[in-house]
């Protein structure tokens, strides 16, 4: 029995939400971008393109919603659709998210330069390494990746840390700087934000593959298994 | 009150074909259990040994242990005492036999009201045949025939496939209630109806059983790969 109008439902879902997940990705890098290059365009561009974004999140929670009530999926088609409409959800707060960066930068293009001892570009790569990697390991349907996913969120809390107690200092120590430190604080949170979503997202791609619920530790990834393929027997 | 039912072992044969491989399974006691898989896979065959009609087909046989309750299906047993433990339904509503005994009316009033039917008939018991029943009502009096010697266990072998929606709603419905008092044993082609009405539900393939668990293991996270392929539609 092949289900040819299903899988290609199925496809189309999965194609929606990979050019969403292009559309979130590019405009976090654009919004970081604006930051380092303090470029009012490219805010711009964040800001016209977030409506995009939001068609594109409602578009795929229509054709979700649809194959729900038509095509009545099972176990790993059930868990794909259940993980792409929580991925979509989280995609779309991405954008939100590019979209306060880029209203900080378009604020702090207004303010003098000054020196700040946070490096966002840094902080940046690793975020986007993170959404780049958790988008993969949807492209790919493989656990692991999303594994490694989980493992680098620690790593930008702690640059969100270090940013604050050293932004927090510099306002204190050079008060003239406190609505630009306060900006690039507000960056930093930002960021740390796109990388609690990139987790969400591998975990939504783990409960998809594994069936396992890894959200909250509430299961282990090593205890969970894909479904055994036994080898045929001849009868 | 229904009973559990323990199979062990079980092969079923039609002549030199075996249809059924080291079946083992337990059902619980006053739960719905539902037998899916492909056509030809052996659940039919499966829930005829639980009350030895397959072996009315010539030329077939049955090896291994069956137990419903406490009764040892394959030893020592007769066909009849075990039909009084065990009632079947079957896909088609088979009218046949039966009559209006008057002497039976209180079996009949009360078999009619487990199966949800007796509201719809109570006005003209002795003036119209089953035969003049919708397809849901005639399945439904099947199904109050079965009750009528107040056995244990149900075994239904795809009773909604040749029924409407609103028909096969009302049989579903009343499994819900008749597993109070019976043990369910569903045998169907339709998946959905398996994940609505039983708490377990056991695979077949290839007349094996290849996974038994709880229904919502089956259809969210199955543990092997076939019983997966099947539920998502992959093959069958």
């Amino acid at each position: 029995m092949t289900r040819t109008r299903f899988q290609q439902e199925m496809e189309e879902l999965r194609e929606k939400l990979l050019r969403m997940g292009g559309l979130a990705e590019l405009a976090v890098d654009r919004a970081c971008q604006a930051y380092s290059e303090r470029d009012l365009a490219r805010c711009q561009m964040v800001l016209d393109n977030e409506s995009l974004i939001n068609a594109a999140e409602r578009e795929i929670d229509e054709l979700a919603f649809d194959i729900l009530a038509t095509q009545q999926p099972a176990a790993v088609d059930l868990r794909f659709i259940l993980a792409v409409t929580k991925i979509n959800s989280d995609l779309e707060r991405v954008g939100d998210q590019a979209v306060n960066i880029a209203e900080r930068v378009m604020d702090l293009i207004e303010l003098p330069a000054a020196e700040l001892p946070v490096d966002i570009p840094r902080m940046a790569t690793a975020v986007g390494a993170m959404v780049r990697r958790a988008l993969e390991s949807f492209v790919e349907g493989k656990a692991e990746l999303a594994q490694a996913v989980l493992e680098m969120d620690h790593v930008v809390d702690r640059m969100r840390d270090e940013a604050f107690i050293m932004l927090v200092r510099k306002m204190n120590e050079t008060p003239e700087v406190t609505q630009q430190a306060l900006d690039a604080l507000l960056v930093a949170r930002n960021l740390e934000r796109v990388a609690d979503h990139a987790t969400n997202i591998a975990e939504d791609v783990i409960f998809w593959v594994l069936g396992a619920d890894v959200r909250h530790h509430a299961q282990s990834l090593a205890a969970a298994q894909p479904p055994d393929r036994p080898e045929r027997q001849e009868q | 009150m229904g009973v559990g039912i323990t199979v062990e072992g079980l092969n079923a044969f039609y002549g030199k074909t075996q249809a059924l491989f080291d079946v083992n399974l337990r059902v619980l006691a006053n739960h719905a259990t539902a037998l899916i898989g492909p056509s030809g896979c052996g659940k039919s065959t499966f829930i005829r040994c639980l009350n030895r009609m397959h072996e009315t087909i010539p030329d077939a046989r049955v090896e291994g242990t069956v137990r419903i309750g406490d009764l040892s299906v394959y030893n020592g047993t007769s066909a009849t005492q075990l039909r009084r433990r065990v009632g079947m339904v079957f896909q088609k509503p088979k009218l046949n036999g039966f009559r209006k005994r008057k002497q039976l009316d209180e079996v009949v009033e009360r078999s009619l009201h487990s199966a949800a039917l007796w509201e719809e008939v109570k006005d003209h018991l002795h003036k119209k045949s089953g035969a003049s029943l919708s397809g849901g009502q005639q399945q439904r009096l099947c199904i109050a025939r079965a009750l009528a010697v107040q056995p244990e266990v149900l075994l239904m072998d795809e009773p909604c496939s040749a029924l409407d929606p609103i028909s096969t709603g009302k049989i579903e419905e009343l499994i819900f209630q008749l597993k109070e008092q019976y043990t369910i044993v569903i045998v169907t082609h339709n998946m959905q109806q398996a994940a609505r009405v039983a708490e377990f539900t056991g695979f077949f393939l290839l007349g094996k059983m290849i996974e038994f668990d709880k229904t919502e293991k089956i259809f969210t996270k199955p543990s092997d790969k076939r019983t997966e392929d099947y539920v998502t539609g992959r093959f069958g």
